[in-house]
C-alpha cells in the first residue's frame, strides 16, 4: 500500500477510533429493555440508521437502566453504547446537561439556545471525547447525535419519533 | 434531425472523436478531493456535465434569455428558438416520431406523476390493477400509490429473484384483464438490471395495457429508440444524462397524449382563456403550464446533441466492458457481496463490505477521493428484498476508466484495514 493510503489510514483513524470501533463491534447495553419507563426512537433517514432508546428511571429521577436496539453505520452504534454507559446512574437533569454537551461539542451549535446550560466539561464526558472526530465529518455529526437527541425526546417524554435530517 | 440540430452535432463531433478523451470533457471530474484527484462513481445519482453544456446554458443566459413562446422582441425569439431547438434535439435522441410528443417536465419524477394522473386517474375504477414491479425507484411506485388511493385500483409488484431480476413470465401471469397500466423500469437504478422491455411491452400491447417506462437510468447509457420499444410513455430526467438539474422529458404516443386532460393549468397552455371556459393549447405545450425551465431544456437539448456526436453504441460498449473490469476486481476483493447480478446489466454494482456499514464505507472513500453512493437509493423494496438497510453503490459513466475502478478496489482494501 503506498504512503498516500497509510496517511489516509491514520487519519480516518481519528474517526474511527479503537474506542469506536470496539463499542460498534461489540455494543454495551444492546437489546430491548422490557420495563423501560422511557423510550425514544432516532432515525436518520439518510443513510436508515434506526436506534430505539430505552431508560428506565425511578422515584428519585435517576437513570437506573439504559438500553438500545436497532441498527446503524459504526459511529451512530458506537455513540448510542456510549450514550448508555455515561447515563446509567446519572439524574434525568444530569443527563440532559449530557445531551446538550455532546450536541454542543459534536455539531458546533450551542445548546444554550435550547435552554440547557451544558455545564459538563472535558473531564465529565471522558471517552465520550472519543466520538469527537466527527467534527472533521460534516455529513456523520447526525449518526454521532441521533442516540443523544432520542436521549432528550425519551427524557421530555415526547412520542414522536426524532429525526436527525 | 433538423439543420440546427445536425450543425451542431458536427460541431461537438470534433472534440469527441475517442471515448476515452471524452473525460477531459467534464471540467468537474480534474479536481481534487481531500488531497486526491477525485474519482466519481455517482453518476447514477447525478452525472457531471460536459464543458459543451455548462456553455451553452451560460451563454444562453449571458445573452439569449426571455420568456418563451410571448413577446415579439428579439431576445424572446432566441429564448423560444433555444427552447424549441433543444425539444428538436431530444425528438432526434430518443427517436421520437414527432416534437409533439416531447414534453419537457421537471425530471422523472414530474413526467410519471403526470401519466398517473393525468392518463391514469380518469380511466382508474374500482378493481382496476397497475402493475410495477419490485425494482422500481419510489418515483415509480408513489405516484401509482397515489392514484390507486383516489381511484380504489391496487398497485400489482412483480417479483424478482436472488439475481435482482424480473422474471419475464411472472411479468406476464400477472397481466390479466383487470390491469390498466404497467410501469417498468428501463434499468434498475439500485442493482444496474436491465429488464426485459422487448417481450414485456409486446405481452402488454397484446392484451391492451399502456406501458410506460421509466428510462431515467436508460438515456445516459444506451441507445434508447421509442418507436423500436414500441412503449406508450417513456419518462426520463437531464442530471441523469449530463445536463442540469430540474428539467427532464415525457416523451408520449401523441394519440395518448391528445386525448388526455392538462394535469396542470396556467399559462403557455392554453390557447384562449375565458371566464365561461378555456381552450387548451396544443401538444405538447397543453402540458407545459407556467414558464417552463427553459435554460434547463437548453442544457438537455446540449446534452443530447453531445451524447448523439459521441454516439450512444460507443457509450454501451465503453460502459460494458468497464462493468466487466469493475465486477471482476469487486469480486476478488475478500468479504465483499455483490447485490444485483443480473445477466444483462448496466454499469452500477451494488454491494456490501463485510460487517462495514455502507455509510461507514461511504466516508471512509471519499477520504480517498472516491465518491460513490450509500444507502437505500430510493429504492427501499429492493433494500427489503436483500434484508439489509443499504447498499453502497459505485455507478459509472461515460467518462470512467480503468484507474476509477482500481481506485475504487485500493480504497476498499484500505477501509477493511480501518476495520480490521
Amino acid at each position: 500500500m503506498s504512503v498516500a493510503a497509510n496517511n489516509d489510514i491514520d487519519e480516518l483513524r481519528d474517526l474511527y477510533r479503537e474506542l469506536i470501533l470496539d463499542h460498534a463491534k461489540a455494543p454495551r447495553h444492546f437489546g430491548r429493555l422490557d420495563d423501560a419507563t422511557h423510550t425514544a426512537e432516532g432515525i436518520n433517514p439518510l443513510c436508515g440508521d434506526k436506534l430505539r432508546m430505552y431508560f428506565t428511571i425511578d422515584e428519585n429521577s435517576r437513570i437506573s437502566d439504559a438500553r438500545f436496539e436497532g441498527s446503524g453505520c459504526a459511529i451512530s452504534v458506537a455513540s448510542a453504547s456510549l450514550l448508555t454507559e455515561t447515563v446509567i446512574g446519572l439524574d434525568t437533569d444530569r443527563a440532559l446537561q449530557f445531551f446538550a454537551a455532546m450536541v454542543d461539542r459534536l455539531s458546533g451549535r450551542p445548546e444554550t439556545k435550547r435552554g440547557i446550560e451544558p455545564a459538563v466539561g472535558d473531564d465529565d464526558l471522558g471517552k465520550l471525547l472519543a466520538l469527537e472526530g466527527v467534527k472533521e465529518y460534516p455529513s456523520r455529526v447526525k449518526c454521532a447525535t441521533l442516540a443523544w437527541h432520542a436521549l432528550n425526546s425519551a427524557l421530555r417524554q415526547s412520542q414522536q419519533p426524532v429525526s436527525t435530517e | 434531425m433538423t439543420t440546427a440540430v445536425s450543425g451542431r452535432l458536427s460541431e461537438v463531433a470534433a472534440s469527441t472523436d475517442r471515448i476515452d478523451a471524452a473525460r477531459a470533457d467534464f471540467p468537474a471530474l480534474s479536481q481534487e478531493i481531500n488531497g486526491h484527484p477525485l474519482v466519481y462513481l455517482d453518476s447514477a445519482a447525478s452525472s457531471q456535465q460536459p464543458a459543451s453544456v455548462i456553455d451553452r446554458v451560460a451563454e444562453y443566459q449571458r445573452h439569449d434569455h426571455a420568456n418563451v413562446h410571448r413577446g415579439v422582441h428579439t431576445l424572446s425569439h432566441r429564448a423560444t428558438e433555444a427552447y424549441e431547438t433543444a425539444r428538436d434535439s431530444i425528438t432526434t435522441f430518443i427517436n421520437a416520431a414527432s416534437r409533439s410528443e416531447i414534453v419537457f417536465t421537471s425530471g422523472t419524477t414530474g413526467a410519471i406523476n403526470l401519466v398517473a394522473q393525468s392518463f391514469c386517474r380518469p380511466r382508474l375504477r374500482e378493481g382496476d390493477k397497475i402493475l410495477i414491479t419490485h425494482l422500481e425507484h419510489h418515483s415509480n411506485i408513489v405516484p401509482w400509490q397515489l392514484v390507486c388511493e383516489q381511484t380504489g385500483a391496487e398497485l400489482v409488484v412483480c417479483p424478482i429473484n436472488a439475481a435482482g431480476e424480473v422474471d419475464v413470465d411472472s411479468l406476464l401471469g400477472l397481466m390479466d384483464g383487470h390491469v390498466k397500466m404497467m410501469a417498468i423500469a428501463h434499468v434498475s437504478n439500485a442493482l444496474g438490471t436491465i429488464l426485459p422491455l422487448e417481450k414485456a411491452i409486446a405481452a402488454a400491447h397484446q392484451r391492451n395495457i399502456p406501458v410506460l417506462v421509466d428510462g431515467a437510468q436508460a438515456a445516459p447509457h444506451m441507445q434508447v429508440d421509442v418507436q423500436q420499444l414500441g412503449c406508450d410513455f417513456f419518462a426520463f430526467s437531464g442530471h441523469k444524462m449530463f445536463a442540469p438539474t430540474g428539467i427532464g422529458v415525457l416523451y408520449g404516443r401523441e394519440s395518448l397524449l391528445d386525448a388526455m386532460p392538462p394535469w396542470q393549468g396556467g399559462g403557455d397552455m392554453i390557447l384562449e382563456v375565458r371566464f365561461d371556459g378555456t381552450t387548451y393549447n396544443e401538444l405538447p405545450y397543453k402540458f407545459e403550464a407556467g414558464t417552463p425551465n427553459i435554460s434547463g431544456a437548453v442544457g438537455l437539448g446540449a446534452a443530447a446533441e453531445y451524447l448523439l456526436a459521441l454516439g450512444m453504441d460507443r457509450v454501451q460498449h465503453h460502459e460494458r466492458e468497464l462493468l466487466e473490469y469493475m465486477t471482476g476486481r469487486l469480486q476478488q476483493i475478500d468479504s465483499i457481496r455483490l447485490i444485483g447480478t443480473a445477466a444483462s446489466k448496466a454499469s452500477v454494482q451494488s454491494f456490501m463490505l463485510g460487517t462495514i456499514h455502507p455509510h461507514d464505507l461511504g466516508t471512509i472513500l471519499d477520504h480517498q477521493g472516491v465518491a460513490i453512493r450509500t444507502g437505500h437509493h430510493c429504492a427501499m423494496p429492493v433494500m427489503d428484498f436483500f434484508g439489509i438497510v443499504g447498499t453502497a453503490r459505485a455507478s459509472l459513466a461515460l467518462y470512467n476508466n480503468r484507474e476509477d475502478i482500481d481506485r475504487l478496489a485500493d480504497a476498499l482494501l484500505a477501509a477493511r484495514e480501518v476495520f480490521a
